[in-house]
Formats: C-alpha cells, sequence, structure tokens
C-alpha cells in the first residue's frame, strides 16, 4: 500500500522536524526558563552547529573548506562545542551587564552569522549553501517509509536523553542555584562572581543543544542555505516554548509540537487559500499569526500551558 | 582613502541617529529595549508613501520634483502626517501590549513581547505591500561636490539639514519645557516624578509619540535615499541599538553621536572591504562599547 | 476647637497583597501645627507616609485632606489637592540642576504664578539661589534637603510631609533645617513630621505620635511626651533608641 508508506514517510518526517525543534526548544529552557537568560539569537547558534558539523561530515568538496568526511556523530559533537563555546563568548562579554544587553548581542550573533554565511563563500558555499551533507540510514533513503522511521526514531532517543539528563541537571544543587538566581536577583548578588559563572555555564550548555538542533536538522535535510537561519526561526523556537511553558522542560517538548502543527497548518491553509504567486505573501501571514500567539500568550498566560511544575519551584524555599 | 565615505557616512548616520533617539528615549523612561521600533521605521515610510499617493491624487503638482529635490511638497506633507500616526501606532502598541506587561512587572518579559511584535508587524507589512521594493520617486539625482572629492546630491543634503532640525528640537524639548524636564525626571526617578505631580503614564504617550515621529522620519529619509522595504527597518535595528548603546543609553546627544560614529565606520567598510560587510560593522562597535566601556561615552551606569 | 487638615484612619497599608505593613494606623494634622510621628527603626512610619502619599497601595481605611477623601486619589494628583511630599531618601533629581528641579514643580501648576514663585522661594532659600544652576546631585547633604524643600513648597501646599528631613545631617544642621520648618509652619502650612531624632522632632512639634508595628501606640502634646516613661519603653521594647532624659528646644 503506497499511500500508506507515503503517509508514514510524511508523518515521520514531520514528527522528525518537531523532535528536532524540541531539541533547540530544550536549549532556550535552560538559558530562559531555568536561569533567566534572553537571547534573541537562537537562530545563530543554530546556524552555527549546522555548519559546523556539515564541513565535518560533507565528503571532500572544492565547493569550501572541510569536507572532512567524519562520522556523523563527530559532526553533533563538533557542532555543540563551536555553539556552546560562542555562547560562552557571548556569555563572558555580556552577562555582568544589564539583561537587556545579552538580548540585543545575541541578536547581534544572529545578524553577524547570517552575514558570515552568505558571504564568506569559502567556508559556507555562500547563499547556495552546503549540499550532499551525510545523513543517518543513507542507505535506506530509497525507501521514504523505513528512512523516515529510522530517523524519526535516533531523534526521538536524542530528545529522552536530553530530556532526562536536563531533568536530572534542573533537580541537582546546580539546577537549583539557576534557579535561586534566576529568582532572587538580590541573593544572586551575594553569590557575586560565581552567579555569573552559574549563569555563564547555564548559556554555554543551552547554546550547545541549540547547535545540537542545527546540526542534526543539517544532518536530516541533507542541505542548508543561511536562508534557513532566519530570525523567524529565533521567533518560533521562543513561541514554542512560551506557549509550551518556560521552566518546565515537558512544556518545550509540547510547545514545539504544537506551534509546529500550527505552523504547518495555517501553511497548508494559506497554501489552499492563496493562488501560487501570492505565497510568498501569504507565509507573511503564518508569521503574524505566530506573533500573535507569542503576545497573546506573554499577555494572558504567561506561565504557558503547563508553566513550571510547582515541584520544582519547592526547592527555592528549600 | 577616498573621502567620499565621510558624506556618506553621515548621511547614514543622520538617519540611524533619528532612530536611536528613540531607542534611547524608550529605554530611559520604560526601561527597555524595544525590538519593534525598528518596524516604527519601515511603518513610517509606508505610511508615508501611501499618505503621498493620496496626496498625489488630489493634487497632482504635489508629486513634481520640487527645485532640485527628487520629490515634491507631496512627500513633506506626508512625511508630517505620517510621523503622527506613526507616533499613534507606538501609542497603541504600548496600549495594546507593553503597558500590560509593565503593570506585572515583568522588565525582560516586555523585550521579548517586543520581539514578537517586530515580526508580526514586519510580515504584515510584508503581507500588505510584498518583499518588493517601493520608491517615492524614480528621478536620478546627480551628486554636486561640495568640497574636493565628496559629492552630496540635492536630496541627501536636505535630510542632513533636517536631521539637524530634528534632533535641535528634541534637544529643546528635553531641556526647555516641562514636558522635557518631566521625561528626563521620570527617567531618573519615577515615583519622586509622581510625587510632585508628574503623570507617568501621560510622559510614557509623549515618549512614544516622540520616538515613532522621529523613526517615521527616519524611515521617509531611508525611503528617500536608498529604498523601501517591509525590511528596512529590521536591517536598522542592529546600527540603533549600537548607537544608542555606544552613546551611553539614555543620552539624546550621546545617541546622535555613536549614530554617526555608526554610520561612518559602516560607510568606510563599504569602501575598503565591501558592502557585503557592512551589517556587522554595528555589531563590533557593540561588542567593542560592551568590553570597553559599557555604559558608553556619555552614560553614566548601566 | 483646632481644625483638622489632614486625618488619617485606620490605615491599612503593605507593599505585596496580604503583607500588611501598617496595620490599622490612625494620626491627625491640625491646621497650623507641626505634628511629628516617632518610632523606632522598621515601625512603619515611611510607609505610612508613602501610603497616605499615594505611592503604597492601601487594603482599608479613610485619609481626608481637609473634608476631600483622597484615599483612592492617584500619588499624581496629590500635589494638586494641596498635599505635598519630601521622601526619606533620593528626593531631588540627581541629575537635573537646582533651577531644573524648582521649575520642574512650577510646570505642574500650568500657570505663570508658579514660575514667581520659584523666585520667592529664592528669597526664601538664598543658599539655593546662589547655587541654580547647579547639578542638584553636586549639593551637600543639607542644601539637598532644602531643595527638596523649597520644591514641595513651590506648589503652596497645605499640609507638607517630611520623611526623616533630619537624616544623614549634622547636629548644627538639623538645628537649620528644622528652624526653617518653623519658618514655614509661621506661614500657616500644616507639617506632618517623620522623625527617628525624637529629640530634635519633639523640640520643634506641637504634638506627637508614637508609631509601633504598624499602629499608633502613644499620642500626646509634644512637650509632655518627652519626658513621658511609656514613651521610653515603648521605644527600648522595639530599639535601643535613646530617648532624652529631659526635653531640650534645638
Ligand atoms: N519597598 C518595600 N517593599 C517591601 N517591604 C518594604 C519596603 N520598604 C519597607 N518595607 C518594609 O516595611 C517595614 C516598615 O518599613 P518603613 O520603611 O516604613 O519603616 P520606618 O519606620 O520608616 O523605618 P526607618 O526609621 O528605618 O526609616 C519594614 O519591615 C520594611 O522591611
Ligand atoms: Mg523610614
Amino acid at each position: 500500500m503506497p499511500d500508506l508508506l507515503g503517509l508514514v514517510a510524511y508523518g515521520s518526517f514531520f514528527l522528525a522536524i518537531i523532535g528536532i525543534n524540541a531539541i533547540g526548544c530544550l536549549g532556550l529552557n535552560l538559558q530562559w526558563g531555568q536561569t533567566g537568560l534572553f537571547n534573541v539569537g537562537i537562530a545563530g547558534f543554530i546556524a552555527i552547529g549546522a555548519y559546523t558539523s556539515a564541513l565535518l561530515t560533507t565528503p571532500a568538496t572544492t565547493d569550501h573548506i572541510g569536507g572532512l568526511h567524519l562520522p556523523i556523530l563527530i559532526g553533533w559533537l563538533g557542532a555543540m562545542i563551536t555553539s556552546g563555546l560562542a555562547s560562552f563568548l557571548v556569555g563572558a562579554a555580556t552577562l555582568r551587564l544589564r539583561s537587556d544587553y545579552l538580548a540585543i548581542t545575541t541578536f547581534g550573533v544572529a545578524v553577524t552569522v547570517h552575514l558570515v554565511t552568505l558571504n564568506a563563500q569559502s567556508l559556507t558555499g555562500g547563499s547556495f549553501g552546503i549540499a550532499f551533507i551525510p545523513r543517518p540510514f543513507e542507505t535506506y533513503a530509497s525507501q521514504p517509509a523505513v528512512f523516515g522511521l529510522a530517523n524519526l526514531a535516533l531523534i526521538v532517543a536524542v530528545v529522552v536523553v536530553l530530556y532526562v539528563g536536563l531533568e536530572r541537571l534542573v533537580r541537582s544543587p546546580w539546577g537549583r542555584v539557576l534557579r535561586a538566581i534566576r529568582e532572587e536577583e538580590r541573593a544572586a548578588a551575594s553569590l557575586g562572581k560565581s552567579a555569573t559563572r552559574y549563569r555563564l555555564q547555564a548559556f554555554a550548555l543551552g547554546g550547545a543543544i541549540m547547535g545540537l538542533s542545527g546540526a542534526i536538522h543539517a544532518s536530516f535535510i541533507g542541505f542548508i542555505a543561511p536562508d534557513n537561519y532566519l530570525s523567524s526561526v529565533t521567533f518560533q523556537i521562543w513561541t514554542m516554548l512560551i506557549v509550551g511553558g518556560s521552566g518546565n522542560n515537558l512544556g518545550a517538548i509540547l510547545g514545539a509540537a504544537l506551534i509546529w502543527t500550527t505552523w504547518s497548518a495555517t501553511g497548508f491553509f494559506t497554501g489552499m487559500v492563496f493562488p501560487p504567486e501570492q505565497q510568498a505573501r501569504a507565509a507573511a501571514l503564518q508569521i503574524v499569526a505566530i506573533g500573535l500567539i507569542l503576545s497573546g500568550t506573554i499577555v494572558i498566560r504567561p506561565r504557558g500551558l503547563l508553566g513550571e511544575r510547582t515541584t520544582v519551584s519547592r526547592h527555592l524555599n528549600g | 582613502m577616498n573621502p567620499q565615505f565621510i558624506a556618506d557616512g553621515l548621511v547614514a548616520g543622520a538617519m540611524i541617529g533619528l532612530g536611536a533617539i528613540g531607542v534611547t528615549l524608550t529605554y530611559s523612561i520604560l526601561r527597555f529595549s524595544n525590538f519593534a521600533h525598528g518596524e516604527f521605521i519601515s511603518w513610517g515610510a509606508y505610511a508615508t508613501l501611501l499618505t503621498a499617493g493620496l496626496i498625489g491624487y488630489l493634487a497632482p503638482s504635489s508629486n513634481e520634483g520640487y527645485g532640485p529635490f527628487s520629490v515634491g511638497w507631496g512627500v513633506l506633507v506626508a512625511g508630517l502626517i505620517a510621523m503622527v500616526l506613526t507616533g499613534l501606532l507606538a501609542v497603541l502598541l504600548d496600549r495594546l501590549l507593553f503597558r500590560r506587561l509593565r503593570r506585572k512587572g515583568a522588565s525582560i518579559t516586555v523585550v521579548m513581547a517586543s520581539f514578537g511584535a517586530s515580526m508580526a508587524l514586519r510580515a504584515l507589512l510584508e503581507f500588505l505591500f510584498t518583499s518588493s521594493p517601493r520608491y517615492f520617486s524614480r528621478d536620478l539625482q546627480i551628486a554636486v561636490p561640495v568640497v574636493p572629492g565628496i559629492r552630496v546630491t540635492p536630496d541627501q543634503m536636505a535630510l542632513l539639514g533636517m536631521t539637524v532640525t530634528l534632533a535641535l528640537a528634541v534637544h529643546l524639548i528635553l531641556t526647555q519645557t516641562h514636558m522635557g524636564r518631566s521625561m528626563r525626571a521620570v527617567s531618573e526617578n519615577p515615583a519622586l516624578a509622581r510625587v510632585l505631580g508628574i503623570d507617568i503614564d501621560h510622559v510614557i504617550h509623549i515618549t512614544w509619540l516622540l520616538g515613532g515621529a522621529l523613526a517615521c522620519a527616519s524611515g521617509v529619509m531611508l525611503g528617500l535615499v536608498v529604498q523601501i522595504r517591509p525590511y528596512m527597518g529590521f536591517d536598522m535595528l542592529l546600527p540603533l541599538f549600537a548607537s544608542a548603546i555606544l552613546g551611553g543609553i539614555g543620552s539624546v546627544p550621546g545617541a546622535i553621536i555613536g549614530a554617526l560614529v555608526v554610520g561612518v565606520s559602516e560607510a568606510a567598510t563599504v569602501q575598503l572591504i565591501g558592502a557585503e560587510w557592512r551589517a556587522a560593522v554595528a555589531f563590533l562597535l557593540l561588542i567593542a562599547v560592551l568590553l570597553i566601556r559599557p555604559s558608553g561615552l556619555f552614560g553614566k551606569r548601566v | 476647637m483646632k481644625t483638622t487638615v489632614l486625618r488619617v484612619e485606620n490605615l491599612v497599608a503593605g507593599y505585596e497583597p496580604g503583607l500588611p505593613i501598617l496595620n490599622g494606623a490612625s494620626i491627625h494634622v491640625n491646621a497650623g501645627e507641626i505634628a511629628t510621628v516617632l518610632g523606632p527603626n522598621g515601625a512603619g512610619k515611611s510607609t505610612l507616609i508613602k501610603a497616605i502619599a499615594g505611592l503604597v497601595p492601601k487594603v482599608s481605611g479613610q485619609v481626608c485632606l481637609g473634608d476631600r477623601d483622597i484615599t483612592d486619589v492617584p500619588a499624581h494628583r496629590m500635589i494638586g489637592n494641596g498635599l505635598a511630599f519630601v521622601p526619606q531618601t533620593e528626593n531631588v533629581f540627581a541629575t537635573m540642576t537646582v533651577d531644573d528641579n524648582l521649575r520642574l514643580a512650577a510646570g505642574v501648576m500650568r500657570s505663570k504664578s508658579a514660575l514667581v514663585r520659584v523666585d520667592e522661594l529664592y528669597g526664601f532659600f538664598p543658599d539655593l539661589a546662589r547655587q541654580r544652576r547647579l547639578l542638584a546631585g553636586r549639593l551637600s547633604g543639607g542644601q539637598r534637603q532644602m531643595l527638596a524643600v523649597a520644591r514641595a513648597l513651590i506648589v503652596s501646599p497645605t499640609v507638607l510631609m517630611l520623611d526623616e528631613p533630619s537624616a544623614g545631617l549634622s547636629p548644627k544642621l538639623v538645628e537649620i533645617v528644622f528652624q526653617k520648618l518653623l519658618e514655614i509652619r509661621a506661614t500657616g502650612i500644616s507639617i506632618l513630621l517623620v522623625e527617628q531624632n525624637v529629640r530634635a522632632a519633639l523640640g520643634i512639634a506641637d504634638r506627637a505620635t508614637i508609631m509601633v508595628e504598624g499602629r499608633n501606640a502613644h499620642e500626646g502634646a509634644a512637650a509632655t511626651l518627652a519626658d513621658d516613661p511609656i514613651v521610653a519603653s515603648l521605644y527600648l521594647g522595639a530599639s535601643k533608641a535613646r530617648l532624652p532624659a529631659t526635653e531640650a528646644r534645638p
């Protein structure tokens, strides 16, 4: 039954994208939800991860440097390291300043990373991007359903591992300190320099996770280009976390599922309603819709759907 | 190096400066970085375009280039009307979104809301007008030499003059009028300002009106010198923030000087390295300021 | 019988919902007098005066200025009703000049006569007149306090409320500032004075209220309170503040 197989292929693709977004969203939850650090350059950190992994894993090529043809896992690890390092540097420069400055700087990072991906031809392939990125389970590529399911399983496994790991981290003494810093700026001040160190660690780790999300996406699609990493990506991930419930890892995953579904549904809807030549224009309406969802949630239900679990908050007083 | 970059940089700096004043004012009075400020620039430009079209329909002669300039009095009048409209848009956004969050006392959430609003406002422009560029005028202007090696178009000269006028006007408002003193008072100590009988909500409204109007002026200039696109304001955002922080956030003269530094550095980069790296200049300046002197040139504390 | 210009009855107020700092405080100020509120650290004196001024949310109780109920009047309208307030700390705009501080207050009145009033006050505070172009942040502690008081007087209030104007001042300066308060009273303005400096406050006040834990614990004529053993016990019960053994006028 080719129809059913097509449905399985499409379904697993859809869920895999949700999983990839959920990974980015978990990274943001560590930065914002747990630590209160405001990152407006998520797309930039995702791009750093995606490009690192692409350069490490693609076969030798003359189009750009890299092409080391390393195993995919090494690519992903490399992505976490470069994105984590970039986050670390940004954090080191701005975390001691007002929280707005982190927002502005991360925004600048995203703009600059986009510029580099566009213009540093020899490093990034320029506006054409990088193609032929090796995909996991490439040998099954001729059977879309199997290929899709295998990739989905891998991505789900990553999400589960991250979820479990982050949950343990949240409950560890380290996680408690983070929340104490977030909740009680004054108490955090008494921690002095070490408060900045804790925040820096959380910011770098969150950035590394975002980089991983970008790397997995690159490996999953097999092709990347600068325009995959526009501010709308940052905006989507933020909406996912806010709607799902910041401070809650399950909320981050739920938000990714809900917003990606909404995004696809509105895309499907505008695809039906608007003629082909109006598609680009109609796509703008999707962003307006997401923007309204984000603003509405912040105003009406700032805790999101799940919010932060009380069992977690109770540690604050203990 | 060709000295032309100085003129180009000053023109760019003037446009950035008008936007940066708004950023620095909203920051000092409302204590948050408004990521939607760039959209006021774009919305202001489109509002001017539409209004000028309407005026041109009613009075066709309004569109003819006036003297050596590429546009006629229609655009000037339309710009003034659009400045009011953009100011009102800013007030409306505050009413619908920022004020509610402010009341809850979550300051960084306001930044996030402004980021969301910026995406939505820009996308709405893209939906309404598509992403293809528009122009106030198709006339090509001849640049005339002002000093050896530097050529400026009549439009650019008019824009520089207008920027100086607007910046001076803001300076006079802030230093010589009761509203200006009230704004400075609210920025330093809102509780004490209330004790003195200053209506903070009123001051906030005026701040948005002023910031929105200046952003609109910046958008009109950008539209005249370059083009009108839905992304025009968003692309200005980083230069705006960099200028405001470089000048010392909260300082109006600082914002202008910061903007001129950013504008001239950008123009120098375009000439030395290439136009494609222009957007990175503001980022590098921003990082440099944050590392070396986070309070900026004229700022007090962070 | 004296007319009461400011009356506070059973005021319950606090910074956060469910955590009242004032638990039914009642005070009043009669026309032409200096009434003082004393009490140990953290008794809620500043909270009381800020609640009257509309800066701290009120839960219940009533505040009347003359026969007007101003319980729910927002802070920025108090001035228009004739109630002026000089806060305990950060009571001048440090980044503005002395002159701008005064003009700011005058501007609120929206009348030409307010600007005339600025010049009148320069006459009343000659020190400030000499430093009108100086940034208020550069003033000495005593001059700063004078500026804050002068600014509050621009609007010719019925009642002037001051929160610890003696804080951080040398005894000599306290004497000068308090002498000014007596001069102000002489112009017919009633004063509500919150103080830590019991000796100085009782020295110039007509009537005093002792506040402990958010409510008034004792009240009486200033001249008699200084020797009242209850006052000492209320104070010593809550803190180590020393009371004057004998009344001493500055
Ligand atoms: N802004 C605030 N938010 C929350 N609680 C506050 C605030 N200001 C004061 N408090 C609390 O209210 C109580 C009363 O404080 P208040 O400042 O009114 O005392 P006070 O009598 O003026 O003391 P002092 O003589 O030291 O000025 C104290 O327990 C204090 O911790
Ligand atoms: Mg006090």
